[in-house]
């Protein structure tokens, strides 16, 4: 409770003191959520054992209905990732006037929090669409009248995608057996094979929406190029993680009675995303659309991964969550440091920018080879586990999907090329120390991530068995 | 402490230091640091190889588990190493040459602002070279492999400000990601077949011959792609010239000495796999000679000393494939030890003329430069010599075993195979003559700057030549006498379990064989002799050659074939993904949805605007159609 509470409380201090007071020091407050979920982890005497503990249960305006949350080791991967990437997306704010951004990203932090920890079916809607606003305000704050088109679209796609889910989670409720939002009541439903299907496509679309999947993007690339550097990272680095984690949360023990009429369409999709993804990113100018596109192709991977229901596929896929977070933010930090440094953010306008700034140079390097999933970087294991999950579960598209590594060091590549390396076009501001600690401690976790990612699976392991068990409970669709 | 510990450890902590602290540190305490790390793995090997050779406990080698990589479900992978009678070999020659090669770069490379970055570099590829070989399971192998691949990328793109360099180093890249994802699906289909990636399971389950011929061909055909990306075979070799973009002693130690030979060392550690896939091995040899071939023809009119060095390569690599694909493995490995210390040799000798030439690389514009260079000319012949087979020089006695193997294997291919060795007798010696002796071209630069390079350089090179000259010792033929001779068949046959060792040829066949081979050499040194030295012929500029030599030297045009069919194609495909696929079909069906809704709304609205009579008008209409239908039903 406190891990939602702090960040919301911090919020509405920001919105009121925020002008005054330093980044620095709400980027530190911010960090205190995550000091604060170690804390109640560790008082709470949580075995991890696999089972999604209660650690705080109110009966709210009915009787079905709670204010439940829980943890366990998937959840607490996740908390992880949205306390420790809150306070450097934080960090990243430069500009003073973007400083009534604060309490927006406080309370998207709580939001998220509330997400990743909601054990009630309507808490987990009202989370989900709580994190929405917070981001359609970011999107739109400090941005072109252009953009204002394109964060519409991008809020009413994904509105669209969370009442469909909450018409499914509707449904079920009227299932249960005393009206219930509880997870573990949803999970006792049983539906028979229209039924799930129906249920399963209400999720599904709130998902794939979310993620995305192949073909539900469309709004993903445009909101990403539009909205500020924060807005961006909010997105990608954790935001999509809400449709991952509830694919594997709730669709997928949940639904599971369909699991195998959407197992080769949801696999099929996803592979196909990931070449579509790698493919147009060959060729992007702007950096923010470059990654955008990089972005589907790898969560693209992922969702093909939990899809083949295989035990390394879903937990390199949790893993490769994890990674993806800390990537994807560390690359909109860099764009953002490069478009204010260098007054570009156009792969045409930019080059050589490596000479000016060894630190910055190193840093950006070894970024994009975690990306491009290189041995000693996070990127390497994750994807390691997704491409046997998907080759064991179909060769062909274990092969398709395996074209991402080609295919990832050829845009990865040309974009380190294009902006750090040969002529210099451009000059590039000093960078200072400050702005660059941030990304310090990001590509500390790359290495020792990709060094030794048991140290994340380790955790997630109990978890992932619960969840594989509790599907093949629903339905014995594993053997 | 540990052996293994400390032979990869050594390498990593200087690249740490030197990539961290480097930049603050003397050039000289950078540049003796990371030599000595090296050196230091380098004299330990060398203990363990005398405790494999000397001690009978010892037989089975080091094993060293340092952690658990990744554990999930029934797969399971250690970061473990071990210590076998090939791994120490391969360990041997790469901190061994490498300890050689970091020496020279002390001198090569003092005046480069990136000093410390390029040590730091060259540490950091030894070590991933080591992980490659050291490994005790297929994943070590292929953390290596992409750990090399990147050191490599990092060290063609050194200088990059120059945006061909880096053009260069993202194409080697790439290229050998093609190569990485046909090993990563081999990989799957060992975990798949076997349950395990260790080589101490999968080999004797291999070699136990119960699994279907058609998995076992599947499985090495994937590995094979692995290694024609990282050996550079047809038809992922064209990164490898290009490759020549990086500093000199980068192309000696990454891209002819080592890391290009890791695919004959996967296939060689896999013996048991390729030995009973026959498919394969006709595919390897057939591969193999052809890149073999093309590539000596291309070296013919090279210019660039690096590229007809770098064509060389490609070509020497070919005929270790060769050896592979016609069963003889301990061939292969012997080739790839002289060819290391040859093909380092001739580098480490072209990167002292570049040195004393002051960067320029065109042949055309050197000649007699043995007057200049004594250490650096004599080395020089001497590794030219051994490349080209000269009596009882190295690659003499490496290339006869190949050559033996094919001749007992397929005639054709020996045929071929002493084409092979033909044309490089051409072209190295066309090389050699045109930079070492007639007259003096270059006007842009005097004769009387050109100097000797300094003992950091020379000592290497004479190093070098040595092992040139006496690495046959390493596996003699038996005509020599059965005492001396194959000694490193005798030290890998514990590796090698299934390939026959005896040959069935006889003393008088192996004899014309070796007069063929001796014939050749002579032909080659005369022709070009006589051209380049009695004639002193320069080769014409490229706009002036005629037909085939057109065709040579411009590569057959297949980096412009590459271009036009795969990387054009590609890029155009991303252009209309993203501009038509993208935003019209897929953006266009998501905003035709709203606009459908925006249509039904409007309607909508026109049916509300408040006109009290349009509401009586439907009321009306609805009460008559709603009463209608209770009538007739």
């Amino acid at each position: 409770m406190e891990i939602i509470i702090l960040p919301l409380f911090l919020s509405v201090l920001a919105a009121a003191f925020g002008s005054k007071v330093n980044k620095i020091v709400w980027g530190a407050l911010s960090a205190l959520t995550l000091i604060a979920m170690i804390w109640v982890k560790s008082n709470l005497n949580i075995q991890n054992d696999g089972v999604w503990h209660t650690t705080f249960d109110m009966p709210w305006f009915s009787s079905g209905i709670h204010f439940t949350l829980g943890i366990d080791g998937f959840t607490g991967l996740m908390l992880l990732l949205t306390n420790i990437l809150s306070p450097i997306i934080i960090f990243s704010i430069n500009r003073d006037k973007q400083k009534s951004l604060l309490p927006l990203i406080l309370f998207m932090q709580a939001a998220l929090n509330g997400v990743f920890m909601a054990k009630d079916g309507l808490m987990f809607y009202i989370f989900w669409e709580l994190a929405l606003i917070p981001i359609y305000f970011i999107c739109l704050l400090y941005s072109s009248k252009d953009a204002f088109k394109t964060t519409i679209k991008f809020f009413i796609y994904t509105f669209i995608g969370s009442l469909a889910m909450l018409a499914s989670l509707i449904y079920l409720y009227l299932k249960t057996k005393n009206h219930s939002f509880a997870y573990e009541e949803l999970l006792a439903v049983q539906l028979n094979h229209i039924e799930s299907i129906w249920v399963g496509a209400g999720f599904l679309f709130a998902f794939a929406v979310k993620i995305p999947i192949f073909p539900f993007h469309s709004w993903q690339a445009n909101t990403y190029t539009h909205a500020p550097a924060q807005g961006s990272m909010l997105l990608s680095g954790i935001m999509l993680k809400m449709g991952l984690y509830g694919l594997l949360r709730w669709y997928m023990p949940i639904a599971a009675e369909s699991i195998s009429f959407y197992q080769p369409i949801i696999v099929t999709l996803s592979v196909i995303g990931i070449i579509y993804g790698a493919v147009i990113a060959i060729k992007q100018n702007d950096l923010k659309r470059l990654i955008a596109f990089s972005s589907l192709s790898h969560v693209g991977l992922i969702a093909a991964g939990f899809f083949t229901l295989t035990e390394i596929g879903i937990q390199g896929g949790i893993l490769q969550m994890f990674v993806h977070g800390i990537n994807v933010v560390a690359l909109f930090y860099i764009v953002e440091i490069i478009e204010t440094h260098a007054g570009s953010r156009e792969l045409s306008g930019l080059g050589g920018l490596a000479k000016f700034n060894r630190l910055f140079a190193a840093i950006y390097l070894i970024v994009v080879l975690g990306t491009a999933a290189v041995p000693f970087t996070n990127g390497f294991p994750g994807e390691f586990m997704l491409l046997k999950g998907v080759f064991d579960y179909n060769t062909i598209s274990g092969v398709f999907a395996g074209l991402t590594i080609i295919l990832c060091a050829v845009y990865m590549l040309r974009m380190y090329q294009f902006s750090m390396l040969g002529e210099s076009k451009t000059s590039f501001k000093e960078i200072g120390i400050k702005q660059l600690w941030p990304l310090i401690i990001l590509v500390a976790i790359i290495l020792v991530i990709g060094i030794s990612p048991m140290l994340i699976l380790d955790k997630v392991n109990p978890s992932v068995q619960k969840i594989m068990l509790e599907i093949s409970n629903s339905k014995g669709v594993l053997s | 402490m540990n052996s293994i510990a400390l032979i990869l450890g050594l390498p990593i902590a200087g690249f740490l230091i030197n990539g961290l602290f480097g930049k603050s540190l003397p050039k000289s305490v950078v540049g003796w640091l990371g030599t000595f790390a090296v050196l230091a793995s380098f004299v330990i090997a060398l203990g363990v190889f005398n405790d494999l050779r000397l001690n009978p406990d010892f037989q089975n080698g080091l094993n060293f588990k340092l952690y658990t990589f990744l554990n999930v479900g029934n797969f399971h992978v250690d970061f473990a190493f071990s210590l076998d009678r090939l791994s120490v070999m391969m360990t041997l020659i790469i901190t061994g040459i490498g300890s050689l090669i970091h020496l020279y770069s002390i001198a090569y490379m003092h005046e480069d602002e990136g000093f410390y970055k390029f040590f730091a570099y060259l540490n950091l590829f030894i070590f991933n070279m080591l992980i490659l070989v050291l490994g005790s399971n297929f994943m070590m192998l292929f953390f290596g492999w992409e750990g090399v691949g990147l050191c490599s990328y990092l060290l063609i793109g050194f200088w990059y400000k120059n945006a061909e360099y880096g053009k260069a180093a993202r194409k080697a890249f790439v290229m050998n990601r093609i190569g990485d994802l046909g090993l990563l699906m081999g990989l799957f289909l060992i975990f798949h077949q076997y349950q395990s990636l260790d080589y101490n399971i999968v080999l004797p389950k291999i070699a136990d011959g119960s699994t279907s011929v058609y998995m076992l061909t599947a499985i090495s055909m994937c590995l094979f792609v692995g290694a024609m990306g990282k050996s550079a075979q047809i038809p992922l070799y064209t990164w490898l010239p290009d490759a020549m973009a990086g500093p000199t002693p980068v192309s000696a130690l990454i891209h002819a000495a080592t890391m290009v030979t890791a695919g004959v060392y996967l296939i060689v550690r896999c013996e048991a796999l390729f030995y009973l896939s026959p498919i394969t091995n006709n595919v390897i040899m057939w591969v193999g000679l052809a890149t073999s071939l093309l590539a000596a023809f291309i070296g013919l009119k090279q210019n660039d000393i690096k590229k007809v060095l770098a064509y060389s390569t490609v070509s020497q690599l070919g005929l270790m494939f060769v050896a592979i694909g016609c069963g003889a493995y301990t061939a292969a490995m012997f080739h790839l030890a002289t060819h290391a210390f040859f093909k380092a040799l001739l580098f480490l000798g072209s990167g002292s003329v570049i040195h004393a030439m002051h960067h320029e690389q065109d042949i055309r514009q050197m000649g007699g430069l043995k007057a200049k260079m004594p250490i650096t000319y004599i080395t020089f012949l001497i590794g030219t010599l051994a490349i080209t087979g000269f009596p009882f020089l190295s690659g003499f006695f490496s290339k006869d075993e190949i050559l033996i193997a094919a001749f007992e294997h397929n005639k054709i291919v020996y045929i071929l195979a002493v084409l092979s060795a033909t044309v490089t007798g051409l072209y190295m010696f066309r090389m050699f003559f045109t930079t070492f002796h007639g007259t003096y071209r270059n006007h842009h630069h005097s004769f009387e700057k050109v100097h000797e390079s300094p003992w950091q350089m020379s000592v290497p090179l004479m190093v070098l030549a040595v092992l040139s000259v006496l690495g046959g010792l390493l596996n003699l033929p038996k005509y020599l006498g059965e005492g001396v001779s194959h000694k490193l068949a005798h030290w890998l046959a514990p590796i090698l379990p299934m390939a026959e060792n005896h040959s069935e040829i006889s003393h008088s066949t192996e004899f014309a064989l070796l007069g063929v081979a001796v014939t050749v050499f002579i032909i080659a040194f005369l022709y070009t002799r006589f051209k380049y030295v009695s004639r002193n012929a320069v080769p014409e500029s490229d706009e002036k050659t005629p037909y085939l030599g057109k065709l040579l030297v411009n590569k057959f045009y297949v980096d412009e074939i590459y271009d036009t069919i795969i990387v054009k194609p590609l890029e155009m495909c991303s252009q209309i993904v993203d501009s038509f696929v993208d935003s019209k079909i897929i953006g266009g069906f998501v905003s035709g949805i709203s606009s459908v809704l925006l249509k039904i709304s409007n309607l909508n609205k026109r049916i509300q605007n408040g006109n009290i009579e349009y509401y009586l008008t439907f009321m009306v209409i609805a009460l008559a159609l709603f009463l209608g239908f209770n009538l007739l039903f």
